[in-house]
């Protein structure tokens, strides 16, 4: 296979600098977690970065993005704000959500980040649903929906699998293959190794793609995008990524094998995109050090807005159980 | 106005919804065709395939698909054919739909109904008999709307359509093939506000869907053979619900009986007893008394099913207890 051209240089720093905003936001709510300053279940993307910003990179933003309960990256790479994304963690009314959705319900309309969810599968048919309102108001925005490889075991899988391929909805399936679901491996979930694989029998376009590969992510979706733009569906494409974190922070982890993570942390999917890019000359080490630098002060304003925001009024929790 | 059976008010509503508003959608398994009630009969000729949308046997997945159909946009009308199978639903529908707009802080909304239809009485068996509303009032941000008579239907299903929440329209197919006057357009009826269909001072029947017109019948009964007048409401809707008209009457009349045909233990009418009480306290002369089904699931066999369904004798002998409570 040869291998994909390197995208251009202002598109490589930008795919660079959401890399480093998601890197690091993710780092430093591990810290916040720590000390209880972010609420509730955390689950973490670091690893995962790659695969966020070579797809939402190439996303307008009335195009739609799902996410499940490890949303923090997809939203920030869909062009939620890092500050507003910090005061909804800390529970704050600044958050994108009034600090009454969380880590796991974060939702930027205005971005397209239509919503991620907590129950594992549940965004799925959420997604084709999206798709469908575009297909019938005519309209050529896309709806991408990312799940883990622990999403295809569930019944809205198989359901949603089979009800975009008979209607033929401009809805892209991105997988991202981490090699666990919660706490198990993959092959005590399935006899099918690739997700792409279990979808073969609908006849749609599937490929899997090293998730830390960030131009064979960036060509790959970039195809299938084009296709779903002219209203052509579904895809599927599957991202084989590493969980470098726990399935949540505060997970124990005594199910990961140390050698795969040794193996891992060498397709570090930012280190090797930096190493990628000098390499072909598209930025060089300068360049890669001053993005690293602003985004740090960028997530450090983040916190300090986050922390400096009230906390929601309580009577807006029963203001909002209904639209009006 | 003209005559319409239950099925045709319904199927009247949808058409008119669909054509005033082209982000109105039909999904479900057979509606294309009419589904097994004819309900849906016709729309796929008026208003195409697209718009009219046959689904696999896939509820989970079809509820999602109408779930982000709302969120973006479209106002779909979903068709869960047997309110038994909307368990294979719950997760879009509890964990989704009814959370959507709250999670979001109000930037979404989920203009999305549910239509289904639950209910005995025709030898279906435990698995396509069963009254599952309760479970629904249960959950935050989920509307529950259960008409009694097809003009209700027809009116309470265009509100329902154009609300900006989702909506459960729960219909009993024992209702279905009863007529009566239906407008033509339909006229929309607000959520919220019951009806009062018989005034009477001694005691108050609120009545649940089949359970209505069963209670007209007590009533009258009740009235012809032993003067007792009752009051029958009908609340059209459990969330939201017009509990002020309800207490009023029961202050009033210090006797209440509730009657669904969902099994009484942890049904609605106990959520109903529980308000009632609290707002009509001091004027009660007896315990809310509540008609429901008994703690079985609902059998096929004629004289077990027909035993097992709440009715008009019930709600009599209900009425009599209070009455002659202390006596």
């Amino acid at each position: 296979m040869t291998q994909p051209p390197a995208p251009d240089a202002e598109t490589a720093r930008e795919l660079l600098r959401a890399m480093w905003r998601i890197r690091l936001f993710e780092e430093r709510v591990a810290q916040l977690k720590r000390t209880l300053v972010v609420h509730g279940l955390i689950h973490l993307s670091i690893g995962g970065e790659g695969v966020a910003a070579a797809v939402c990179g190439q996303l307008r933003d009335d195009d739609a993005v799902y996410s499940g309960h490890r949303a923090h990256g997809h939203a920030i790479a869909k062009g939620a704000p890092v500050d507003r994304v910090m005061a909804e963690l800390m529970g704050r009314v600044d958050g994108l959500c009034q600090g009454v959705g969380g880590s796991m319900h974060l939702v930027d309309k205005k971005h397209g980040f239509m919503g991620a969810t907590g129950v594992v599968g549940g965004n799925l048919p959420l997604a084709l649903g999206t798709a469908l309102a575009h297909h019938l108001q005519s309209r050529d925005q896309v709806s991408v929906v990312f799940f883990g490889d622990g999403a295809v075991q569930a019944g809205h899988f198989n359901e949603t699998v089979n009800l975009a391929a008979l209607w033929r909805l401009p809805l892209i399936f991105v997988c991202e293959n981490n090699g666990f679901a919660e706490f198990t491996s993959r092959e005590e979930h399935s006899t099918i190794e690739r997700v792409s694989d279990v979808v073969a029998p609908y006849g749609f376009e599937r490929e899997t793609v090293s998730g830390s590969d960030v131009p064979a992510v960036y060509e790959a979706f970039g195809r299938f995008l084009r296709e779903a733009r002219k209203g052509e569906g579904p895809f599927l494409l599957e991202c084989l990524t590493y969980r470098r974190r726990g399935h949540y922070e505060g997970d124990q982890q005594k199910y990961r094998d140390a050698a795969a993570e040794q193996e891992w942390a060498q397709r570090d999917p930012v280190t090797r995109f930096i190493d990628f890019l000098i390499g072909d000359e598209v930025i060089d080490e300068r360049t890669a050090a001053a993005i690293e630098r602003e985004v740090a002060q960028e997530i450090e304003d983040a916190v300090r807005f986050a922390r400096d925001s009230p906390f929601p009024d309580p009577t807006i929790t029963a203001e909002l159980v209904y639209a009006k | 106005m003209t005559e319409a059976t239950f099925v045709e008010a319904v199927n009247r509503a949808l058409a008119h919804a669909m054509r005033e508003d082209e982000r109105v959608i039909v999904l479900g398994e057979d509606v294309a065709e009419g589904g097994p009630y004819l309900v849906t009969a016709g729309l796929a000729d008026e208003f195409g395939r697209g718009r009219v949308r046959n689904t696999p046997i896939s509820e989970g997945a079809v509820c999602g698909v109408a779930v982000g159909a709302a969120q973006s946009g479209l106002k779909p009308v979903v068709e869960i054919m047997f309110i038994d199978f909307i368990t294979l639903a719950l997760d879009q529908l509890v964990n989704q739909a009814a959370k959507a707009h709250f999670m979001s802080g109000g930037q979404l909304n989920v203009p999305l109904v549910v239509r289904t239809q639950g209910g005995s009485g025709q030898r279906n068996g435990a698995q396509h008999s069963q009254s599952l509303e309760a479970w629904l009032t249960h959950v935050p941000g989920l509307k529950v709307v259960m008409p009694s008579g097809a003009a209700d239907a027809a009116g309470l299903l265009l509100s329902a359509i154009a609300d900006p929440n989702p909506v459960v329209f729960v219909e009993n197919k024992s209702l279905y093939f009863r007529k009566e006057a239906v407008a033509d357009p339909p006229e929309p009826i607000p959520l919220g506000q019951s009806q009062t269909l018989r005034d009477g001072k001694d005691v108050t029947i609120v009545a649940l869907s089949r359970l209505v017109e069963d209670a007209m019948q007590a009533a009258e009964t009740l009235a012809n053979e032993s003067g007792i007048e009752a009051e029958v409401i009908d609340p059209r809707t459990l969330v939201p619900l017009d509990l002020d008209t309800l207490a009023k009457s029961l202050r009033r009349t210090g006797r209440g009986i509730i009657a669904h045909e969902a099994v009484t233990a942890g049904g609605f009418g106990a959520e109903l007893a529980a308000q009632l009480q609290a707002a009509a306290f001091d004027y009660l002369e007896a315990p809310i008394q509540r008609i429901g089904a008994p703690y079985t699931p609902v059998p096929v066999s004629p004289p077990l099913e027909d035993a097992y369904r709440p009715g008009a004798a019930d709600i009599v002998q209900a009425a009599k207890t209070a009455m002659d409570w202390g006596l």
